[in-house]
């Protein structure tokens, strides 16, 4: 069964339509990675998903329920986590601050703690610290944190590895295996390396609709259609 | 150039800035008695306008709101305590200090009721509609403060109206020859004292978190699963219930108020919000001690300039830090 269904979706941003007909269904755990173009429309089918923009016409479903009219913070509620492409700390908020707030009840699961003091050493050495002095990889670290300090059905994910450095990179995938062994991800992203490195399965959006949807495996061993779906020449 | 700048602030940087316009003044003034008792009359000043400011500060920086209307709740909070202080005259009067502080704190609590239950109002049937359009903001809550001062107009009458004081802050301090008035004292105590509520509020709770978090992303705020417009009718009631607390102590102050107090303060007001830096409390408290104490001493060392002060003030501090002395974190 699919942990998410989006149906014919269709996204305008003011007058201009970017989504045309995303029609998808994410299934439940791993990472399943959405490819694609600059402007293609993978963050917009992100925002949509999260309600911060609006989809109409189109359906979103989650675990069966409508949530395509619910507001943000209710989708949020339903433990669905949004890391956005600029990811969305609170600079003027410290490190604990900024986790805190993503927490239900205001406290902290010591096991949770620990478990992403684990995965983001970095992330107990700056404790105190304002967000805005961190690298551009601890806040993308912190992002991530915010993401999974509660137990979330579905994480979804914009560009993690953008800007970062490749041994960040590399942490982040080790942080993203282990964190799909419990949650779903829905990851958007450009890097194909890191991207076939995770995913299990995929999908490509092309001007605004789903243009293939598959396995990893068979879209990796597939140059040609990665040519044709995700080079820029195409 | 650079090392001037991390001594400054080592040494506490734009919160300096205060002691250092305090201490020029004191090399020009010269006397020592008049220059305690400018900056006492400054502190005092200052801490009104932040009571006035703080709200819009908040207001404009987590909701993006440019609500020209927010002077109109200094109005009828000063109206409002003018009259509830009129109305107990006789416990005013009365030797019983008890009975002063409670005509005063009557007179302060109906001004904040009556900002909570107008910004609730306000918020919801004025403002709720023209959220992301500054244009419309700017013209209906123009149009919201020149209602209000035809309705304060109506129900006060176009004279001016005198505010009586509890007999318990009349009079001044003589400290030697330096002479301060109690009121002024008063005014700067409460100031701080809602200045201390406040941060306290903003950095120890998780609504101040809310709202901290609200000013610098608040989409993100609502992707962690809070309904930030719910916060801002809190916010802005609270913003309102500030400035009608603003108004009443300013009331006090005058002793003699007019419909037009609103307008007049909304100069001020925005001229402190803009140069303390938008959604910071912060950087309101240094913008309003620093309006505060500049308008008393260049009242005192050059008249002439004295109207031209915030503004002459405001043009530095903005072409020094464009952003304002403390802006909040976007």
């Amino acid at each position: 069964m699919s942990l998410l269904t989006l149906n014919g979706m269709k996204t305008n941003i003011g007058q201009y339509a970017v989504l045309h007909d995303v029609t998808l269904d994410v299934p439940e755990g791993g990472v399943f990675v959405l490819l694609g173009r600059n402007g293609a429309g993978k963050t917009t089918t992100l925002r949509s998903i999260m309600g911060l923009w609006q989809p109409s016409p189109g359906s979103v479903l989650f675990k069966g329920q409508d949530i395509t009219a619910m507001h943000t913070a209710d989708i949020a509620r339903l433990d669905i986590a949004f890391v956005p492409e600029n990811m969305g700390v609170f600079g003027g908020l410290t490190v604990e601050e900024n986790l805190i707030l993503a927490t239900a009840k205001g406290r902290f699961d010591p096991a949770r703690l620990k478990r992403i003091y684990e995965l983001f050493p970095a992330l107990e050495t700056f404790w105190t610290k304002q967000a805005w002095s961190l690298s551009g990889g601890q806040k993308q670290m912190l992002a991530v944190a915010r993401a999974i300090i509660e137990p979330r059905a579905l994480i979804l994910i914009d560009e993690p590895t953008k800007g970062l450095a490749p041994a960040i990179v590399d942490a982040m995938a080790d942080a993203f295996r282990e964190i799909a062994q419990n949650t779903t991800i829905l990851l958007v992203e450009q890097n194909f390396e890191f991207a076939k490195s995770l995913g299990r399965d995929m999908a490509v959006i092309d001007d605004g609709r789903i243009a293939h949807s598959g396995t990893m495996a068979d879209f990796a061993a597939d140059t040609a259609l990665q040519d044709r779906l995700l080079s820029l020449s195409a | 150039m650079q090392q001037i700048n991390d001594f400054a602030g080592r040494l506490g940087g734009v919160y300096l800035l205060p002691v250092v316009v305090a201490a020029l003044a004191f090399v020009m003034i010269g006397a020592p008695s008049s220059w305690v008792t400018l900056t006492v009359a400054g502190l005092a000043m200052g801490m009104m306008i932040f009571l006035m400011a703080s709200g819009l500060s908040l207001v404009f920086g987590l909701m993006d709101v440019l609500n020209f209307g927010h002077s109109a709740f200094v109005s009828f909070g000063a109206f409002i305590a003018a009259s509830v202080l009129a109305w107990l005259s006789g416990w005013l009067e009365a030797d019983a200090v008890s009975l002063n502080i409670a005509a005063l704190f009557l007179a302060f609590g109906a001004a904040i009721l009556f900002g909570l239950v107008a910004g609730w109002f306000f918020e919801t049937v004025i403002v709720k509609p023209v959220y992301k359009d500054h244009l419309r903001q700017i013209l209906i809550t123009m149009g919201a403060l020149i209602v209000a001062e035809q309705m304060i107009l109506a129900i006060w009458g176009g004279t001016p109206v005198s505010v009586p004081r509890p007999e318990f802050l009349e009079g001044s301090l003589l400290i030697g020859d330096i002479t301060i008035e109690i009121y002024r004292i008063f005014a700067f105590l409460l100031g701080l004292g809602v200045y201390a509520a406040l941060y306290l509020t903003l950095n120890r709770t998780r609504i101040g978190l809310l709202i901290r978090a609200g000013v610098e992303n608040r989409e993100m705020v609502e992707a962690l699963g809070f309904r930030v417009d719910r916060l801002f009718v809190a916010v802005f009631m609270l913003g309102s219930a500030l400035a009608a607390l603003g108004g009443a102590m300013w009331a006090g102050y005058e002793t003699l108020i007019t419909p037009a107090l609103g307008a007049e303060m909304m100069i001020v007001v925005f001229i402190v919000v803009i140069i303390g830096g938008l959604g910071s409390i912060q950087g309101t408290l240094l913008g309003a001690i620093m309006v505060g104490l500049m308008a008393n001493y260049i009242g005192y060392l050059a008249p002439k300039l004295a109207l031209a002060s915030n503004m002459i003030l405001m043009v530095a501090i903005l072409l020094w830090r464009p952003n304002g002395l403390k802006p909040a974190v976007k």
